[in-house]
């Protein structure tokens, strides 16, 4: 018999759910919990050190950026636009993916290879490089952020889901429904999805880290919001101009970003470990 | 054997006709280039020149045909920025890219799997949680933060290492780490996986009953099984590879292709990025194709299928 894992499953999406839940109520409250107005400008105040330094300025927790603008308050607004566009193009993405991961999975032939030799082709491309050319080629703005990142990921999900539909088509239950009558989408809506739902769920939170993570990268190439708007990738990316100066501007969004990432990452292991005994990792 | 190579070969043009058409239809038919090209000042004769000049007076069929045809003369137009060809541009960057991204994943494999090994060895004990701990941490890391931190600690604070730029092999050690850092945890935890799959395997029940010792058997049984898992994951994550060094060349001012592309884009260099786009994706279909021999090669189980 093994011996009881300290960090289990239950720890896991205590821990990340955690994270994750304290960072979508601080982007929620955002207005009620800043300290500052994000875009308020101090030059009288710039690049003061938060509470660790002897020469803070007072009431700046985190110090201020190269406007004297409040570090804290554009951090927790920053969380608002890492949030709403990692979740909403996780499930644009996860829309798109499984959708034609169904159909691929169902009807087969000539469109199953359409769907799936395209997903494959895209495969071959790096998602960033498509993002990156797309955002140049339509301008950053948060719903173009999550249209692009949004396509750039749809064929993981149609590769899992395809994959799956394509061996429940074969089961007993599925080849019943279809002998007594059932339609296509009956059949998806009945028994494809609820048999795929665990595996797209586990799926999706990881997802969403990866989001993240490709937002603020856009963000620091210069291809996201532009300035001033307070999200973590610019902030990140002013601080590396004042990396000798001013180091904690760049340090506190990257200790923001992994934090979030992190937990996210946690929850989807968990729950994979949930949904999936037999993968249980450490 | 060699049948198979050829026949995988036979497909290569098939592979980047696909990426020709990728990044045609990404370039054409997501926006039109001339906006990205010209800026908000533009006159109507400028865009009538421009459109002229890239073929985009033409119907889009025939406007691929062009490009195509272009194509497999290896040309993409004049750079705008610079002087000469944009593939000439291009081609003068692949060089410090094919240092940094062999120099990124080289260290990433050899500590990935070393790694893996470890975690799978003593497997839910202190080495192992702590080292996949680290690497899950690992990949929550963006790898620009990564960046700026070791910038800060070795070039700023300990002046043993140049903050950026290219010369000397002192100027390769952060931008690799950088690079090795975004690939590292994904192939620890891959290794790791492969290796505690194989060990319920009934061969290695069987080695461990004859009498072979825990080492032995993991050498000649288990590690040699583990290269294809690997190898297959290194396919997938050659395209990871080449984003990550596009993000890793801009932090270190990385004379490569991922900074060209970077820089092109803003000063809308059109002719430049395609160039790059197609040397980006045709690096990884030929790493693919390599990485699919490599398995033919070292598994006749694949060779039969």
């Amino acid at each position: 018999m093994r011996k009881r894992r300290i960090f289990g499953k239950r720890f896991k999406i205590a821990v990340g759910g955690g994270i994750v839940g304290l960072a979508v109520l601080a982007a929620v409250l955002a207005p009620l919990i800043a300290p500052w107005d994000p875009y308020q400008q101090d030059l009288m105040a710039r690049l003061k050190p938060g509470f660790w330094s002897a020469h803070a300025a007072s009431g700046h927790f985190l110090g201020t950026d190269n406007y004297g603008r409040d570090l804290l308050s554009r951090l927790i607004y920053g969380s608002r636009l890492s949030i709403l566009v990692g979740v909403s193009s996780m499930l644009f993405s996860a829309l798109i993916g499984s959708v034609a991961g169904v159909i691929a999975g169902l009807r087969g032939g000539a469109i199953e290879q359409a769907i799936m030799r395209f997903a494959d082709a895209q495969m071959a491309f790096p998602d960033i490089l498509l993002a990156i050319l797309m955002v140049a080629a339509l301008g950053g703005n948060a719903l173009n952020l999550i249209l692009v990142l949004g396509i750039s990921r749809w064929m993981v999900y149609a590769r899992v889901v395809f994959g799956l539909t394509r061996s429940l088509r074969e089961r007993p239950f599925v080849e019943a429904a279809t002998l007594y009558g059932g339609g296509s989408f009956y059949i998806m809506r009945q028994h494809i999805l609820p048999q795929v739902m665990p595996v797209l769920t586990v799926l999706a939170t990881l997802q969403v880290a990866q989001m993240i993570l490709q937002e603020t990268a856009l963000s620091f190439l210069g291809l996201g919001l532009p300035p001033p708007a307070a999200t973590w990738g610019n902030i990140l990316a002013e601080g590396n101009t004042r990396l000798f100066i001013a180091p904690w501007i760049a340090n506190m969004a990257g200790v923001a970003i992994i934090v979030l990432v992190w937990g996210v990452n946690m929850l989807g292991n968990g729950l994979r470990e949930h949904y999936d005994p037999r993968l249980a990792g450490p | 054997m060699a049948f198979y190579v050829l026949r995988r070969l036979a497909f290569l043009p098939l592979t980047l006709l696909l990426v020709a058409f990728a990044t045609f239809v990404v370039l054409r038919l997501t926006g039109n280039p001339v906006d990205i090209f010209l800026d908000i000042n533009r006159t109507p004769e400028q865009v009538a020149a421009l459109s002229q000049r890239l073929h985009l007076d033409q119907p889009l069929p025939m406007q691929f045909l062009i490009f195509l045809r272009d194509l497999a003369h290896g040309y993409f137009g004049e750079s705008l920025q610079f002087s000469g060809s944009a593939a000439g541009v291009v081609w003068q960057r692949v060089g410090a890219t094919l240092q940094l991204a062999g120099a990124g994943l080289g260290l990433a494999l050899v500590l990935g799997v070393a790694g893996g090994i470890a975690c799978a060895v003593w497997r839910d004990r202190a080495a192992d949680t702590v080292i996949s701990a680290v690497a899950v941490a690992g990949q929550s890391m963006p790898s620009f933060w990564l960046g700026m931190l070791l910038i800060e600690f070795f070039a700023l604070q300990l002046h043993w290492l140049p903050t950026s730029g290219y010369g000397d092999l002192k100027h390769l050690v952060l931008p690799a780490v950088t690079l090795a850092a975004i690939l590292l945890p994904n192939f620890v935890l891959i290794t790791r996986t492969a290796i505690i799959e194989l060990a319920g395997e009934q061969f290695v029940v069987t080695g461990r009953s004859k009498g072979l010792s825990r080492g032995r058997v993991l050498i000649t049984h288990i590690l040699p099984n583990a290269v294809n898992p690997v190898l297959s994951f290194l396919g997938i994550q050659i395209g990871t590879l080449m984003a990550g060094s596009i993000i890793t060349e801009t932090i270190y001012a990385w004379p490569g292709v991922g900074r060209l592309l970077i820089n092109s884009i803003f000063h809308r260099d059109v002719p430049v990025v395609e160039a790059s786009v197609f040397f980006i994706a045709t690096t990884i279909a030929l790493a693919n194709l390599l990485v699919d021999v490599l398995q033919m090669l070292i598994d006749p189980r694949i060779r039969r299928a």
